[in-house]
């Protein structure tokens, strides 16, 4: 019987606040899952900690939320242990790229094939509106004391050159799109980075819904709103490095657009390369039979309870007669 | 002439780090053991790569040792530093043996000797009205009676290199180790056939070496003993039989061996002195044998960002089914607090080893304390349950290890494993280990649910509130048995729940689970007394040894002592613990830190205070015969109530 959306929410009240951009997040997660037809026991939803850490509750599927910028270590560690398994980390801006940022340049490095979704709104939400790592340089968001005296990180340059091999961007008011993005990133061989713009209705008052739909930037012509987001894939542009010799072109270009902000801002996808070996085939060139006999799947003991690990060869040479 | 003692000495080599002292004392130590006798080494070493002072004591018996004594019997030395730092320790009628060729170097022209420590030897020798070259530090021991090899290292290598055939002296240099390692063989007329074997094994992975070496040992082994042919010295070491199911094994070996009988699978770490080895180790030998069986089992080791990244990915795994476990030590350790407190709420079974140095913050980063046992007790905030226990020795680390991850199971909770850097830089020769002494023991782990784990809407109730504390936990990936884990408080599904009456319930649950296992644990898990008598000793981890020797060496004097060895840390085993106080008179606690920190919680838990403390912090580990002195001083009536020890170079 095939799986619906429904199968995948939890009966869990959502206590985020009304027009939160959390919930187009949420809904594509879901819809994607169900898209995807996942087994709702086969995928775990991690997250850390701040109003995206909630996610998890409203997905029926294993969710383990966890600790503040801690999310990628807690499902990297599962993952590898357990690579049947379909892991989705979630988490804020401030969760992974402030207090987590040295989790998520470290991740990159390592290229675990799973999916990481940054829920990107600049500021820390659950806190009362601090700035996060991305809010811009002079902002002053409506409970910010002063205005913010940082300069902002750029997720997807940062992902990039830290190593991770899928590069997306999606609007949390673009479902269908995002959905198709999530699609994408599991179907990515790699770790895949998904930054999604979001806004904080509570907390940022400069990137609002309006801000985003660009009710603020009207066409003198037309005097139509002109949307700020717009679709990389309908402008020809192509992440996918299809040969490795493409590498710094792509990586170049991925720069590039990642720093356009303000009047226009690309969604889509940046990058993609699946020329990088994933972790788990690295550590399977040296435990051959790695993806079918996991850490989580091999047996330790017998019926009896008794280890079925000998270590003989290595006792033998710390006899003292050898 | 002094009498002739035979296979009981002290042994010790010094040298340069990274100039072979770890490998000359391992092949004298192997060669110890492979002729038969008992050993017990240790090592120590700065936190340098490359030049400061390293030295290594074997302590050599023909019965069972446990502990290092601060007399030298034998100095074996290369280089002009190792003199200077322990000429004074070396015995009447003992050895040093010494390169020719830096007798005139003056204690100044050794740039590692610190000014403290150049200072206390400047007075020393000023005081006996001598010089400050190596020259007079031989002097000066050599009034004491001990005798002087001289050895022309230089000399005895060019001659070597004409006969090896091979003029790359620069090459061979590297072999003064051995040499000074087979001039001390020679003059205690140790059969050279069994070191020869030794230098076989210890480079075995390097055939070539091996060889030379093997050449060159023999070389200086003849010369010597021409040489010192009337020398008549006072020490020797006589191979005999082996006895029977014998192994020489390293402290960063045992725990990790342990690890791979328990079927721990997944290790993650961040590189820290001294506990990266037993990382290492498993990772070394990730590939595993397995009984009965084509198949190969093997273990993930994974080296993370930091050491937050390492619990956080060990519980990762944890959650999967795996027996999964980090080793870290106390800076790492501060930065786990927060993770084993999500470990403790979600009920996951994770394992810390722990191998404690001296602190704080950098502390002596390569030098031995048991400066966190308060920390490992309480670390984290909030109220949440956690194992605690403590091993003594190498042999006890290995089958602790299989314990602590049954323990992590069965009351599904954080384990920290307490060992420290005595045990993983000494080595010793013990009882071969019996990877089928400790069975498995996954507790309430199940790989499906039944309907009575169930809530009234169908779901799996992860944290099920019944009469028993101890809910079935299944893993990530189990079919129908989805369950969600949260660091916040939480239902029985799992979800994030600021209820004050579920909170009251979610705690006492958790909590309980520690009277539980207090319940459960064997008596020989929680605490161990050696030996009977109205004086007792109260320590914990490695001064096991020590204490083990000096009660021994106590008994020969006709003193009897009790020795409380207390390994369950939390939750305390009050009620043991106070049964075996009964009917002490004298309570001693002995401990390597400043505080007394398990006096501390003998008296919070037991409610007695320490009648006298011996305590030490000098980053160096307790020695058979301060202990010994220490424990007489109180026997004798006029010990402070509170001693502290300060042997160790």
């Amino acid at each position: 019987m095939a799986l619906k959306l429904s199968d995948y929410k939890t009966d869990v009240h959502n206590d985020w606040c009304p027009g939160c951009g959390d919930f187009g997040i949420l809904n594509a997660i879901q819809m994607a899952l169900a898209d995807m037809q996942v087994p709702p026991y086969k995928a775990t939803i991690f997250s850390g900690i701040g109003c995206s850490g909630k996610t998890p509750h409203f997905i029926k599927t294993y969710g383990i939320h966890t600790l503040h910028g801690r999310v990628l270590p807690f499902a990297q560690g599962a993952k590898l242990a357990n690579p049947d398994l379909e892991m989705i980390a979630v988490g804020g801006d401030g969760d992974g790229l402030g207090i987590g940022a040295g989790h998520f340049v470290s991740a990159g490095r390592r290229n675990v094939d799973m999916v990481y979704i940054i829920f990107n709104n600049a500021v820390y939400g659950l806190t009362k509106g601090q700035a996060s790592p991305t809010l811009k340089l002079g902002m002053k968001t409506k409970s910010l004391p002063q205005p913010n005296v940082n300069n902002s990180v750029n997720p997807i340059a940062l992902a990039l050159v830290a190593g991770f091999t899928f590069l997306a961007r999606g609007y949390s008011y673009d479902v269908r799109h995002l959905k198709d993005l999530i699609m994408k990133a599991v179907a990515h061989k790699g770790l895949a980075f998904i930054d999604v713009l979001q806004p904080c209705p509570t907390y940022n008052d400069i990137n609002t819904k309006e801000w985003f739909q660009g009710l603020d930037n009207v066409d003198p012509e037309t005097h139509k709103a002109m949307p700020r987001m717009y679709k990389l894939e309908e402008t020809g542009y192509d992440g996918v490095v299809h040969d490795p010799s493409e590498i710094n072109q792509k990586m170049a270009q991925v720069i590039e657009k990642s720093n356009e902000w303000g009047g226009k801002i690309p969604i889509g996808i940046f990058y993609q390369n699946e020329h990088v070996p994933t972790y788990q085939e690295r550590i399977a060139a040296r435990i051959p039979d790695y993806m079918e006999n996991a850490p989580a799947v091999q047996q330790i003991a017998d019926n009896k309870g008794k280890t079925i690990t000998s270590i003989d060869r290595l006792l033998s040479d710390l006899r003292v007669d050898k | 002439m002094e009498k002739t003692t035979t296979n009981s000495l002290s042994w010790v080599i010094g040298g340069a780090q990274g100039s072979g002292v770890d490998s000359a004392a391992n092949i004298f130590s192997r060669a110890c053991a492979a002729g038969g006798l008992h050993v017990f080494g240790k090592r120590e070493y700065y936190s340098n790569i490359k030049g400061e002072h390293s030295y290594f004591t074997v302590r050599v018996s023909d019965r069972p040792v446990h502990s290092h004594v601060n007399e030298i019997n034998v100095l074996a030395s290369f280089d002009a530093e190792t003199i200077f730092r322990h000429f004074e320790d070396v015995t009447p009628g003992g050895a040093i043996i010494y390169d020719s060729d830096v007798a005139n170097t003056l204690l100044s022209e050794v740039p590692t000797v610190d000014d403290h420590a150049a200072a206390r030897i400047k007075k020393t020798l000023e005081k006996a009205g001598l010089g400050l070259t190596v020259q007079d530090a031989l002097g000066h021991a050599k009034r004491r009676g001990v005798v002087l090899f001289q050895i022309p290292f230089f000399q005895l290598l060019q001659e070597f290199a004409q006969k090896a055939n091979d003029p790359a002296l620069s090459k061979l240099t590297r072999m003064v180790n051995v040499m000074a390692l087979s001039t001390s063989m020679a003059i205690m007329d140790f059969d050279n056939e069994v070191l020869a074997r030794a230098i076989q094994f210890i480079f075995r992975a390097k055939k070539k070496v091996a060889d030379l070496n093997v050449s060159a040992s023999a070389h200086v082994y003849i010369y010597a003993k021409a040489k010192f042919a009337g020398s008549n010295f006072a020490y020797r070491l006589k191979a005999r039989p082996t006895e029977k199911d014998m192994i020489i094994v390293q402290g960063n070996q045992s725990s990790a061996l342990g690890k791979m009988v328990a079927g721990c699978r997944f290790q993650a770490y961040y590189p820290i002195t001294p506990a990266s080895d037993d990382s290492e180790f498993l990772e070394a030998n990730e590939i595993l044998d397995l009984n009965d069986s084509g198949k190969k089992g093997s273990t993930v080791v994974i080296q993370t960002e930091d050491e937050i990244a390492a619990i956080a990915m060990a519980i990762g795994s944890a959650l999967t089914g795996a027996r999964s476990a980090t080793a870290t030590s106390g800076p790492g350790f501060s930065l786990m607090a927060e993770a084993l407190g999500w470990a403790g709420i979600n009920e996951v079974p994770v394992v810390i080893s722990l191998y404690q140095r001296a602190g704080p913050a950098t502390g002596l980063p390569t030098r031995h304390e048991q400066g966190d046992l308060n920390f490992a007790v309480n670390a984290g905030h909030g109220e949440f349950p956690r194992i605690v226990l403590a091993s003594g020795d190498i042999e006890e680390s290995f089958y602790d290890t299989i314990k602590v991850f049954n323990l992590a199971d069965r009351y599904q909770m954080p384990v920290i494993h307490m060992l420290d850097k005595a045990i993983a830089n000494s080595v010793t020769t013990c009882r071969n280990f019996d990877p089928g002494k400790v069975g498995i023991d996954r507790g309430s782990m199940v790989r499906q649910i039944t309907d009575k784990d169930k809530g009234v809407a169908g779901n799996y109730l992860r944290f099920k509130l019944s009469d028993n504390p101890i809910s079935p936990r299944v893993v990530l990936g189990t079919k129908d048995a989805i369950f969600w884990n949260t660091g916040d408080e939480h239902t029985e599904e799992g979800h994030i729940s600021e209820d004050p009456e579920l909170r009251v319930q979610m705690m006492d649950k958790r909590m309980n689970k520690l009277e539980l296992a207090l319940k459960e644990i064997p008596d020989e898990d929680k605490a161990v007394a050696h030996g009977s008598s109205d004086i007792a000793i109260v320590s914990w981890g490695s001064t096991k040894g020590a204490v083990l020797d000096a009660m021994e060496k106590l008994a020969g004097d006709g003193t009897k002592v009790k020795f409380i060895q207390v390994k369950l840390m939390s939750p305390f085993p009050s009620e043991l613990v106070r049964s075996m106080l009964n009917g002490v008179k004298t309570m001693i606690d002995i401990e390597m830190n400043y505080t007394g920190q398990l006096g501390s919680l003998v008296r919070q838990h037991v409610g007695r205070e320490a009648d006298y403390q011996i305590v030490k912090y000098n980053g160096r580990p307790m020695s058979l015969d301060e202990v010994y002195n220490a424990v007489k001083r109180i026997i004798g009536g006029d010990a402070p109530r509170r001693q502290v020890l300060k042997s160790g170079a």
